[in-house]
Parts: structure tokens; sequence; C-alpha cells
């Protein structure tokens, strides 16, 4: 059904082999939350740690070198997966939480004021939600929301609506749903903002992982995104922002490494991303996340989507054959995120249930409380596909869906 | 560790068909719980006489797990004062923790059991009682 050996891809991934609950082959579909981790990444940080390890941008000896190097590479590798214009303009957090926070921080406080209107949407995860809240409370700051059509998709109208105030100053919203499974449409965000002026944070937590991300071509000011939810280890992410931004936003966090002198009541700063990376960097992490995305290069983007897609559509056809189960989300244009209901079991027991047979999917609110709300619903449960999953793995999750509900019936 | 430990048929019968879910026309107390981690909420109507709950109802919305002990719960407090419900509440954490229970009728209560094995829905089995253990320090005090 795709482009690529699904089964010689499974062996790159020895988690996929264990058996949970002592004799149950595990089925992960909860790439949304997570993903597996490939050999050639746990063995390039495990090389680093045991062969290379030196602190980056300090030491004159080989090992800080040889380290400095890597991670200075995995940036130009991360820089050329998004296509950056320039690798300087991608910095390394801990994540997509910090690296929107860092924008709401350093951007926000220089360049916003009271009454200003930051707008985002309903369907927005936690993080790109809370970090403005604060910004908000702070100085004052005004939230307003994209509204959401009746499919779940972005209302661009309103959109449109919003920006006729002078009062906005940014717009911040996610590429891909991390519940629904909507793909929204940023290219056309990105260019209705621009047009009245006002620059757009992405959040790409959810589409990094699963389709070619231009930023190039997206042409918007700031990107975030998580490595754990693309083969990579947790604890590290990155921040893409323009450099004209960059240069003027005041640092984030201080310490060592972003400064260029430091006297006892002032300190002069230096240039990005350096300016963003205070403190030793999550090096090892850095350059875990660096072999991520030379894997995912090498499988080829495309063919990933491709085979996510089919395999979210022959799950969506399936579980509308035992019925009984509601699904959440858009009927075109979404990713391999599938959110659902049983009837008359609730999201935990659900989970409960998968979980005896070896299926790992998510229960509850999804970081996304504002959304269930608007969904009308308290939680879902969610199945979230990647690469390395099979049409059998569909199969097998549907059957423990037929269990729930003899068990709920 | 076995899923009918779990979902055994007094459990999901509560779940399905609650006892004492509504509300009371005038309660002595209301109190709101709910857990963060989940989202499951539950709020308590109770009545009071000075000595004992008279009457108690409950609306909510979570799991099986948490919405059958809750009205399980509301059919073994009725009649009893503060003290005792708040034995039955640290007999029935004692239960969730594993630790031996002398001298002590659970009832259907029981049936919980099998929660155990499952630590992370032991704090479903006990939302109830900690919401009923916060309303009645308010009726103490």
């Amino acid at each position: 059904m795709s482009s690529f050996d699904v089964e010689a891809i499974r062996n790159d991934f020895p988690i996929l082999s264990r058996k949970i609950h002592n004799n149950k082959t595990l089925v992960y579909l909860d790439n949304a939350a997570t993903t597996q981790k490939p050999s050639s990444v746990v063995e390039l940080m495990n090389e680093y740690m045991y062969k290379h390890n030196g602190n980056v941008h300090r030491g004159i000896h080989q090992l800080s070198e040889k380290s400095t190097e890597a991670f200075e590479n995995a940036r130009i590798k991360i820089a050329e997966f998004f296509n950056a214009p320039q690798s300087e303009e991608i910095i390394f957090t801990s994540g997509t939480t910090e690296s929107i926070n860092l924008v709401a921080h350093s951007w926000g406080r220089k360049f916003l004021t009271k009454g200003d209107v930051v707008v985002l949407s309903e369907m927005e995860h936690h993080s790109n939600l809370v970090p403005w809240q604060l910004l908000s409370k702070d100085i004052g700051v005004e939230l307003k929301f994209i509204a959401l059509n009746e499919d779940s998709s972005l209302n661009l109208d309103s959109l449109r609506e919003l920006l006729k105030s002078e009062n906005v100053k940014i717009v911040a919203v996610s590429y891909a749903s991390n519940v629904l499974g909507n793909v929204n449409p940023v290219k056309e965000i990105v260019e209705i903002a621009h047009s009245a002026g006002i620059p757009v944070l992405l959040d790409g937590a959810q589409a990094a992982p699963h389709f070619k991300v231009d930023l190039t071509e997206l042409d918007c000011d700031f990107f975030a995104c998580s490595a754990h939810k693309m083969l990579g280890p947790t604890g590290v992410g990155i921040l893409f922002g323009k450099m004209e931004l960059l240069t003027e936003m005041n640092p984030f966090l201080g310490g060592g490494e972003m400064i260029l002198e430091v006297g006892l009541t002032e300190s002069t700063y230096k240039e990005p991303p350096l300016k963003f990376e205070a403190g030793t960097p999550n090096y090892i992490e850095a350059i875990g996340f660096g072999a991520a995305v030379d894997y995912l290069t090498d499988l080829g983007m495309d063919a990933i989507h491709e085979h996510e897609v089919k395999l979210a559509k022959y799950a969506l056809a399936e579980l509308e054959k035992i019925g009984g189960v509601e699904i959440y989300g858009p009927s075109e244009g979404r990713s391999g995120i599938i959110s659902f209901n049983v009837e008359g079991a609730h999201s935990h027991d659900v989970a409960q249930i998968l979980d005896g047979e070896g299926i790992a999917v998510r229960a509850g609110h999804h970081c996304a409380q504002p959304l269930m709300k608007w969904l009308k619903v308290s939680s879902t449960s969610r199945a979230s596909f990647y690469f390395y999953n099979t049409e059998s793995e569909v199969d097998a999750l549907v059957s423990a869906i037929q269990k729930v509900k003899d068990i709920f019936k | 560790m076995s899923l009918d430990d779990l979902y055994r048929e007094v459990i999901l019968d509560h779940y399905k068909n609650p006892k004492n879910r509504g509300e009371l026309e005038s309660p002595d107390l209301e109190f709101d719980g709910h857990n963060p981690l989940c989202g499951d909420t539950v709020t308590l109507h109770l009545q009071f006489d000075g000595e004992k709950i008279t009457d108690v109802k409950f609306q909510g919305d979570g799991c099986s797990i948490s919405q059958a002990s809750i009205s399980m719960m509301t059919q073994q407090i009725k009649g009893l004062n503060p003290d005792e419900i708040i034995k039955l509440a640290e007999n029935f954490r004692s239960m969730m923790k594993g630790e031996e229970i002398s001298d002590f009728d659970m009832g259907e209560l029981e049936v919980l059991q099998g929660v155990k094995q499952f630590p992370a829905r032991i704090k479903c089995a006990l939302l109830g009682w900690d919401t009923l253990k916060q309303a009645l320090g308010q009726i103490k005090s």
C-alpha cells in the first residue's frame, strides 16, 4: 500500500516487537503523543555519550570540537529538512512548548502593549493558549479566536474579520490539530495575515513528523516543533524565526552560551541563534534529532504522508462498518489522527480495554479543553498513526473496539 | 491482571443505571469534585439532619469506575453519621491500596477490589469518596 516496505522499516524500531501484558504484541497508536525511536537515533546518541562527549562551544579540545561540530551539523540538517532560509534561524529549545513560550515572552514583551490583540484559534493545544494567556495577564493584551466551521475546519472569513482591527499584532495557529487531524490551510492563513502586515506563528508539532514542511515557501514568521514526535529524543525541539525578528527580540533565558561580554550589571549578547540558547544546550538530544531527520529524509516525507493517509482512510472505513462509533474531525484534508467515542463507553474505559489487547491509544481531553467544549464532549479516544503502522494493526484496533462494545452494550 | 476483574457486572450495572443520580431540591450541602488528570467530575448534594446523612444525590461525568463507585457510595452512606462515613472512606482507600482490612464489612463495595490491579484507575474509584470527605469536613466545621 505504500512506496516503502513497512515490515522492513519495523525492524528499525525494536520496541515494536515487544509484548504488552506478557503475551500481546504491541500495537502502538499513540504517535501524536510521542513516536518510537529507530535504532539509528538511539545508537548515534549512545556513540556521542560513550565516545565523544564534551560540552559544546567551549573547550579547545577534541571532544568539545567533535560535539560542537555534530551539534551545529544537526542544526544545518534540520534547517535543510524544513527548507529554512538560513540555519541561524533555527533555535534549539526543549520542544514546541518552550518555543511558543519563547515567542510570547521575547517577542511579545518587546513588541506588544496593553490593548494589542493576539489571534489564536479554538482548536489550539494548551501550549499555544497558555503562554499567550500569561502574556495577557502580564501586559494586558487581548486574545481573540478564529472560529471553527461546522466540520471543525478553521473559518478563514472570521480571520479576515479579526484582521480588520488594527490592534491585531500576531496570528498563532496550529498547522495540524492534535485532536481532530485537521491539516489547516496555513499557506492561505499566512497570505491573509501578511496582506494585513501581521506575522504568523505556526505550531508545527503535529505537522513536522507527517508531511513536507517548507518554511521558505510558507513564509511564516515563526514555526515550532518537537523532536520526540518525529523519531527523535525528548527534551529537544526547535523554534524557527525570521532573522529580522530574532535580531530585534530580547533574549529569553539568560546565562552562559548566549553572551558576548558580561559585566556585573550589564551584558551584551551573541547573534541568533545562540542569543536564545542560554546554558548548556541539550546537544546530545539535538544530535539525535539530526539523526531522526536523516531517517525521515531517507524514507521520504511524501511517501510517509501517503502511507498515513491511506491507513487513516482504511481505519475510518472499517470503524464506520462496525457502527456505534462517533468519529470527530473533518471528512477531507486530515492527517493520520482519528478521535472517536464508542457509544455508551467513556474514553478511559475504551483505552483500558484496548490496552488489555496490547493497543496503545490516548484518552482524555488531549490538552485541548476548549476544543472539547466546542465538540460538546468531555473527552475522546484518539488513535494516531505513523509510517510504521500497518493495516493489520488497524484490524486489531477495530476488533478491540468491538470488544468495548460487547462489554458496554 | 484481568479486565474481567475491573469490569464486573455490578460495576457496569451501576454505570449504566446509576443509583441516586440527580439533584436534591434544597440540599444542606452541595460539593463539587473533579479529577484534573482525566476530567472526571462529580457534584454531591447532601441532606444532613444534624446527626446523619439522610439523603444524597449526585451528578457527574466520567468513566465507568468513577461513576459506578460514586453510585455505590451514595447507597452505602445514607443513614450514617460523618464519623462512620469517614471510617468507611478510609477503609475504601485502604482496599484500593491493597491493604488488609480486618473487622470491617465493605458490603457491595467489595466488587471494586479489582481496581487496585490498575494503578491508573484508583483515582477514578476514589473521586467520589475524596469529594465526600471534603464535604464532610465542611459539615464538621
